[in-house]
């Protein structure tokens, strides 16, 4: 850079008969440099930076990524504060007809759903396997109703959890249990499953009479179901425990009851609606 | 530099800048520099103005960059973000031009229509205005500063400080609805982008084109570097005939001179400052005004025009053997040149085909995969799609999902028992499309059936389709 006559001299440095000059830098790379070494040592002051045995030195300026991101979603609950009170004070059944709250609600919901129904109900709603008596939220059949106001009382109390006066409870017997032989039970499962066209062995006449004394007062005279008492229908296609032969004589015998918490110990009313109008519109709702 | 381990001075490592004052120049191609700067300026100035109906929507704007809402259009051409291919295609055949025109012409894009050149121009331009033509200014760089430098001065910076505003406004009008802009940009309640824009805007075409001028060419620009690769020995490029030229000299006695009377005209003329005569050089940008300048010299005192002419390097042997000056046409037609342009024209052709068959509606099909199928109370088996119809119209429409006539399938949409999904005005609809396949048949049995979803715009009839699989039990 300077235009002063000097003899520099060279470094040594031999490459091919190539010399290095042994020039200074340029002034403005050393002063550029010590620049960034000031500026290196006021950050790790300001900021977090030096590792310590627990943890790290906290920064003058006291900057956190935690405190930050407590604050972003502090600054998006507020933004929803509004829509979020408008949701809890509505009536769940005027959701779907306000187009705002309802995305709202279904946006939320999906993620409330997400975060607390996906690990029994699955991440798509379908139930965690096929048979295994967690409902699929996706189909048209519904244990104990399937229309917004129903599930949202389902999720709100829940099913048979011992913890909420309110929840919906039903409890079918283990006919296994003494109440009914082998052969009956082997009878009443081809009964079951001739309602929905499968073959099994038994005899289906005698299976009929043994559900006509035992089962139509919970599923109904045609094994149709019944909400009220969470029974499931078992004359169509779907299956909460499984519909081949095994299965359905595993629940003959043992009676199973699924169980679900309810959800008014640990959400908001708005999460709540949130979570009922997102499984509402999933495909089963009624 | 000496090859001694200890030099007598080290070099510097920059060279200082030479101040450049061109001359004002007159001729044929100085003539055609200002049409060509007439036409681009007007072009950028004015086409944010031209206005072009697009329905109640949309901002009236024939050429409308619609950053927002992610489409661009082009008087009757809609461009949407899935179509970026256009733009990325026309931008390659801007490349593909440049590399044709440099390998028949040299730097011409450089010398004539280059946006540094134009606004350089221009800055110039308005600098001879004010403070007049070479040596006026040379005598004024060189001056003290009183008043006067510090009126001309003043005067020159403020006018330049308009063109770079209006450069970087025109610029942000391609944005948004012009007038109504406008309008914002003087009340005060346009976006801050906007003003962050043409600040920065105007003071780069302040920088650029008044204070950097030739030194973006040589030192900013990678153009000069690559263009090397385009050319070669047939490329028309502006040289100076030496072979006639020298040796140059002054004087009425012109025994044993060339034709060149050294008068300097074509370096005083030079934007960037160079001397032709030294043979072709990197910083030349083949403006051809040191030609004007020498055709003027030679008819001062009765020579042939060309001693500075646009020729090849081709031509400077056969010359020299006593020719004549070939023809543009002889040094074009070559392979290479011929090639860009197949290359050129090819893309263009794609596009334009492509722009005419390219479908009138778009639909977009993603199946649920979580879970594949849902079986219903009654054993039918239904699948999830998400499905997006895109509706460029200018109006709201009603789109109708279907599987063909006689599928067995049923199809509605999400919500409805309807297999219409109505899509307001150039949006795209979004929504789940459930099919269906009733119990018993094969497709619910089966593992998996293709499947073919058609979308029919209710009220044109047009129709497309998109093929994707239907999951059965696989029982
Ligand atoms: S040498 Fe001639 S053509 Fe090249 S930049 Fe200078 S004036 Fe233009
Ligand atoms: S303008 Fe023409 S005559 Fe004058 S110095 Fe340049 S080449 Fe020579």
């Amino acid at each position: 850079m300077s235009d002063k006559k000097q003899d520099v001299g060279t470094t040594g440095h031999e490459w091919d008969g190539i010399k290095e000059f042994n020039n200074p830098l340029p002034r403005w790379w050393v002063w550029t440099f010590y620049a960034t070494i000031v500026w290196g040592i006021g950050y790790t002051i300001a900021y977090p930076a030096w590792p310590l045995i627990n943890g790290a030195t906290r920064g003058v300026l006291g900057y956190s990524t935690r405190t930050e991101v407590a604050s972003e979603i502090d600054r998006f609950a507020e933004m929803n504060a509004g829509i979020k009170a408008e949701l809890a004070a509505m009536d769940v059944t005027e959701i779907a007809a306000n187009e705002a709250v309802s995305n709202y609600a279904i946006q939320s919901g999906r993620a409330t759903f997400a975060t607390y129904c996906s690990q029994c109900h699955g991440a798509g709603a379908d139930g965690v396997a096929e048979g295994n008596g967690y409902p699929n939220l996706l189909d048209d059949d519904w244990l104990w109703g399937g229309d917004i106001e129903a599930i949202t009382y389902t999720v709100t109390h829940g099913i048979r959890n011992g913890t909420d006066d309110d929840a919906r409870f039903s409890e079918m017997p283990a006919f296994g249990d003494d109440y009914l032989s082998d052969e009956e039970i082997t009878n009443v499962v081809a009964y079951v499953r001739s309602l929905s066209g499968m073959e099994s062995m038994g005899n289906v006449e005698e299976g009929a009479v043994v559900f006509a004394d035992n089962c139509t007062a919970c599923h109904g005279e045609n094994a149709q179901g019944d909400r009220e008492q969470g029974a499931p229908n078992l004359a169509d296609a779907i299956w909460l425990y499984g519909g081949d032969e095994q299965s359905v004589e595993h629940s003959v015998r043992v009676g199973p009851k699924g169980a679900m918490p309810n959800w008014n110990a640990r959400l908001d009313e708005a999460q709540i609606k949130a979570v009922a109008a997102y499984v509402h519109q999933l495909g089963g709702g009624e | 530099m000496a090859t001694t381990d200890s030099p007598e001075s080290p070099q510097k490592l920059y060279a200082a800048r030479e101040p450049v004052f061109p001359r004002r120049v007159r001729g044929k191609f100085r003539a055609l520099k200002w049409w060509i700067m007439a036409l681009t300026l007007g072009v950028y100035y004015l086409t944010p103005w031209i206005r072009w109906d697009r329905g109640p929507n949309l901002p009236d704007q024939a050429v409308l960059v619609d950053l927002a809402g992610r489409r661009f259009f082009f008087f009757w051409i809609e461009i949407w973000p899935h179509e970026f291919y256009f733009i990325a295609g026309l931008l390659i055949m801007a490349g593909l031009g440049l590399f044709l025109f440099t390998s028949a012409l040299g730097r011409v894009w450089c010398g004539y229509a280059c946006p540094q050149t134009v606004w350089t121009d221009l800055f110039i331009l308005t600098e001879r205005w004010i403070e007049g033509d070479r040596n006026a200014r040379v005598r004024l760089w060189n001056a003290k500063w009183n008043l006067r430098k510090w009126r001309l001065r003043l005067s020159k910076w403020a006018v330049w400080l308009l063109i770079g505003a209006a450069t970087g406004g025109a610029w942000v009008f391609y944005f948004t609805d012009a007038p109504q802009l406008l309008g914002d940009l003087f009340t005060g309640n346009a976006h801050p982008v906007a003003y962050t824009t043409i600040a920065i805007m105007t003071f780069t075409t302040f920088f650029f084109g008044g204070v950097a001028r030739e030194q973006i060419c040589i030192y900013a620009c990678p153009w000069p570097r690559i263009q090397a690769a385009m050319m070669d020995e047939d490329t028309v490029v502006v040289a100076y005939r030496d072979w006639r030229g020298e040796p140059r000299g002054r004087g009425k006695q012109r025994e044993g001179l060339g034709d060149c009377i050294d008068c300097n005209a074509c370096v005083n003329v030079c934007p960037m400052g160079i001397d032709i005569r030294d043979g072709q050089q990197l910083e030349c940008i083949t403006c051809a005004l040191c030609i004007d300048a020498c055709d003027e010299m030679m008819d001062k005192v009765g020579k042939p025009r060309g001693l500075i002419d646009y020729i090849a390097l081709k031509d400077e042997v056969h010359e020299r053997a006593g020719g004549h000056k070939r023809s543009l046409i002889k040094h074009v037609l070559r392979p290479r040149v011929l090639l860009y342009t197949f290359l050129w024209a090819a893309i263009g052709v794609a596009l334009t085909v492509m722009l005419f068959v390219r479908p009138v509606i778009d639909l977009t099909v993603r199946p649920v995969r979580n879970p594949t199928f849902v079986t219903l109370s009654d054993g039918s088996v239904r699948n999830t799609y998400e499905v997006g119809v895109r509706n460029k119209h200018g109006e709201s429409r009603p789109f109708y999902f279907t599987l063909g006539i006689d599928s067995p399938f049923m199809v509605n949409v999400e919500g409805t028992v309807e297999t219409m999904l109505s899509v307001p005005a150039d949006t795209e609809g979004k929504t789940r499309l459930y099919v269906t396949a009733p119990a018993g048949t094969d497709m619910a049995r089966d593992d998996r059936t293709e499947i073919r979803i058609w979308v029919i715009d209710g009220v044109t009839g047009d129709r497309t389709f998109h093929d994707t699989v239907f999951n059965g039990r696989g029982q």
